[in-house]
């Protein structure tokens, strides 16, 4: 990591009050927190505890909304405990997990590459992993290769494809840094060689395998327990904090390489740790729940629709992201007659919310 | 956005007398390399004929040698069928580029293959229509809709389309008919059991009649295109500066997004989605040729058909005697090729 220019600000207001924000100063630190920068994170992380209670207490056995929140606190009862912490908990913890790991890891792609359609997605990253479990779910039958591949198990498998993607993406990038421009153009490569992979061992394999594969590179969440669950809590215990902390410095390298220089950024090494931290990012969460589709690519957009400034927020990504993956596995559980992948619901109600923003659209995001 | 790099070949066109001699090389080469692909592609096959061979079949129509009727009635329209829709996706990759300046531009960004693949799975799912040659109009009528929702939708807020509100717009929608298609397939075996072979993208057992179908649409959209090269150059400086040099813009938009439409919703109609030549073509004409539309257009016209004839005949020849999908060959073989090419020389920005 490269020294960061600026301390993150305190967001206690201790400043004149201005119409659309306040200055906070700290000693010699001083910065313009806006009042929507804030309110933004705070609002999506309230309704995303909200939509999960109305999650878990949803099923055969309904547990109200009240009961759900009592009993996560610890003052439930035995058949309630049972049933929310060992049954639902999982699913609604892997899905949050997994859509504040693509916010995330969406709005550092597109921040870095300076592109609003820089994502896991376009870049090649998530095909990456979707090669990974695919080749484990097809090829599981025939050859020594398969065999192994089938043998790891699809998230390992999906989490190798995304990491080795990831990486081969930064190496082939790397040129004493990396400019942003150069990552976009190695990742359409990447991205175009994972899905034909994909294709191609879509069109060999048997129509059963085939229908399960397209499934899994839809994304879901049916039948997550705490072994999905963990890995990634870990993983992103570690990954969201520093992606946070590297924000200040992405906030410096928006102003061009040369400036950032000046500035007193390490250019390759703060260039390295945002797309490594990116990669990680969305490798545990395709490996626990597939690429949910949309959710990095479009996600970032919304949150600097709703809370404004020239660059996606990463809180807010990430947990806007969240909401989006919980409330439409929440819509696919109980709305609709059959349990569709929530990859697809993601898409099907966050495209329709995001297009309404460009309509109404007063600012753009350039 | 587009970080441009600056480099030697982005100067202004006409202003160095190198620059501008390297283009009509590259063009040359480019006229030589689609001319050999073209022979290749009607003499490389599971039966490799000799290019006399070749030459006899097709300059007397009377002749009925097995090696004739090959070479006429499978042959010829499959090369005729790539070198359109190789050119067909270059130009209208050129040209989204150019109106969205990103690079991230391919013409399915513009809802045109997010719409096709919506058509087709319908149109199997519900009509129970099988084969390429029946979903050319659902593709091409899909590829339609999906562009006009995609324009009507970033022109609609304050301020007209601009190149963001168009590309959002188009990965927003892309991403709604994406789930519309998924929701057909995950729930439908036997749908996807056709899909999947569609949606690689392939030459191969398309008739002659479907390079007839597609090829109007083709020629107006290359007259689009053609005509609207000009203006791109202008756009490209922003829509200011352009209104100010006089460039009415909505037209501009209008005219280029026509001939997107018509190129590659004729592209995806006959040969389903190839997203690759779009893509990475006009990248790599650009490092010889520079920015200038009027050199860019129809040199990746040229280098797109190369590009899916190459393609194509290399996957005829690694799996003998199968076949492997030209966009497949396109993605595994095409993909390291720009890698190594993106690395070797700082592309020219957009």
């Amino acid at each position: 990591m490269s020294a960061p220019v600026l301390d993150p600000a305190p967001p206690a207001p201790a400043g004149t009050v201005r119409r659309s924000g306040a200055v906070v100063r700290v000693g010699p630190v001083s910065g313009l927190v806006r009042r929507r920068q804030l309110a933004v994170p705070l609002a999506a992380a309230a309704v995303l505890v909200l939509l999960s209670a109305i999650s878990m207490g949803r099923g055969d056995f309904p547990i109200s909304v009240p009961d759900v929140l009592r009993t996560l606190v610890g003052l439930g009862v035995g058949a309630q405990e049972f049933i929310l912490f060992e049954l639902r908990a999982p699913r609604v913890v892997v899905g949050a997990l997994v859509g504040l790991a693509l916010g995330v890891s969406g709005a550092l792609f597109q921040t870095f590459a300076r592109n609003p359609l820089a994502s896991p997605d376009t870049l090649g990253i998530t095909m990456g992993a979707s090669v990974g479990a695919v080749g484990a779910i097809v090829l599981s039958s025939g050859g020594a290769f398969g065999g192994a591949l089938a043998g790891i198990g699809i998230p390992l498998a999906a989490l190798a494809g995304a990491l080795v993607t990831g990486i081969l993406l930064f190496l082939l990038t790397w040129r004493s840094g990396i400019d942003g421009y150069r990552l976009v153009l190695v990742g359409i490569a990447f991205w175009s060689m994972a899905t034909a992979l994909v294709d191609w061992l879509l069109t060999n394999a048997e129509i059963y395998d085939a229908a399960s594969a397209y499934v899994w590179i839809t994304g879901s969440l049916n039948a997550r327990t705490w072994d999905h669950a963990l890995p990634l809590a870990v993983a992103l215990a570690v990954l969201v904090p520093l992606s946070l902390a590297a924000s200040r410095v992405l906030a410096v390298l928006q102003v061009g390489d040369d400036t950032a220089r000046g500035l007193g950024v390490r250019l390759p090494a703060a260039q390295a740790a945002v797309v490594l931290l990116a990669v990680a990012c969305v490798a545990f969460a395709v490996s626990a729940a597939g690429p949910i589709t949309f959710v990095a690519l479009v996600v970032p957009q919304i949150a600097v629709r709703l809370a404004g400034g020239s660059r996606p927020p990463l809180l807010a990504s990430g947990l806007l992201g969240a909401v989006l993956v919980v409330g439409a596995d929440l819509v696919t559980r109980t709305a609709l007659p059959e349990a569709l992948p929530v990859g697809i619901l993601t898409a099907v109600l966050g495209a329709p919310y995001l297009l309404w923003l460009l309509v109404r659209g007063r600012r753009q995001f350039t | 956005m587009t970080a441009a790099l600056t480099r030697g070949s982005a100067a202004p066109p006409g202003r160095s007398r190198p620059g501008r001699s390297r283009r009509w090389i590259g063009l040359l080469v480019l006229v030589a390399l689609t001319v050999a692909a073209c022979a290749a592609s009607i003499a490389v096959g599971t039966r490799s004929l000799g290019l006399g061979e070749v030459w006899r079949a097709l300059l007397d129509s009377g002749l009925t040698t097995e090696e004739a009727v090959i070479v006429r009635q499978l042959r010829v329209p499959r090369t005729a069928l790539g070198l359109l829709v190789g050119a067909a996706l270059g130009v209208s990759g050129a040209l989204m580029q150019g109106h969205t300046r990103n690079p991230l531009g391919d013409p399915g960004l513009l809802g045109v293959t997010a719409g096709a693949s919506l058509a087709v799975v319908l149109a199997i799912s519900l009509l129970g229509i099988a084969g390429p040659s029946g979903y050319v109009w659902f593709a091409f009528l899909g590829a339609l809709g999906g562009t006009v929702l995609v324009y009507a939708i970033g022109s609609a807020g304050r301020g007209g389309a601009t190149p963001v509100t168009l590309a959002l717009a188009g990965a927003a929608l892309s991403a709604l008919l994406y789930g519309l298609v998924r929701t057909v397939l995950v729930s439908d075996q036997q749908t996807l059991d056709s899909f999947r072979f569609w949606v690689v993208g392939a030459v191969a057992g398309r008739g002659a009649d479907i390079a007839w179908q597609v090829g109007p649409f083709i020629a107006v959209g290359m007259l689009l295109a053609a005509a609207n090269a000009p203006a791109l150059n202008l756009l490209g400086l922003g829509e200011d500066v352009a209104r100010g040099l006089g460039q009415r813009i909505w037209l501009a938009r209008a005219v280029g997004l026509a001939a997107i439409t018509l190129l590659a919703g004729a592209a995806t109609a006959a040969c389903g989605p190839i997203a690759f030549v779009g893509l990475v073509v006009p990248h790599a004409v650009r490092a010889v040729t520079g920015p200038d539309h009027r050199w860019l257009v129809p040199c990746s016209a040229l280098a797109g058909a190369v590009l899916l004839l190459t393609a194509d005949v290399v996957g005829r020849v690694v799996v003998r005697p199968g076949e492997l999908q030209v966009g497949i060959v396109l993605a595994l073989i095409g993909a390291p090729f720009f890698i190594a090419l993106v690395r070797r020389r700082k592309t020219a920005g957009l």
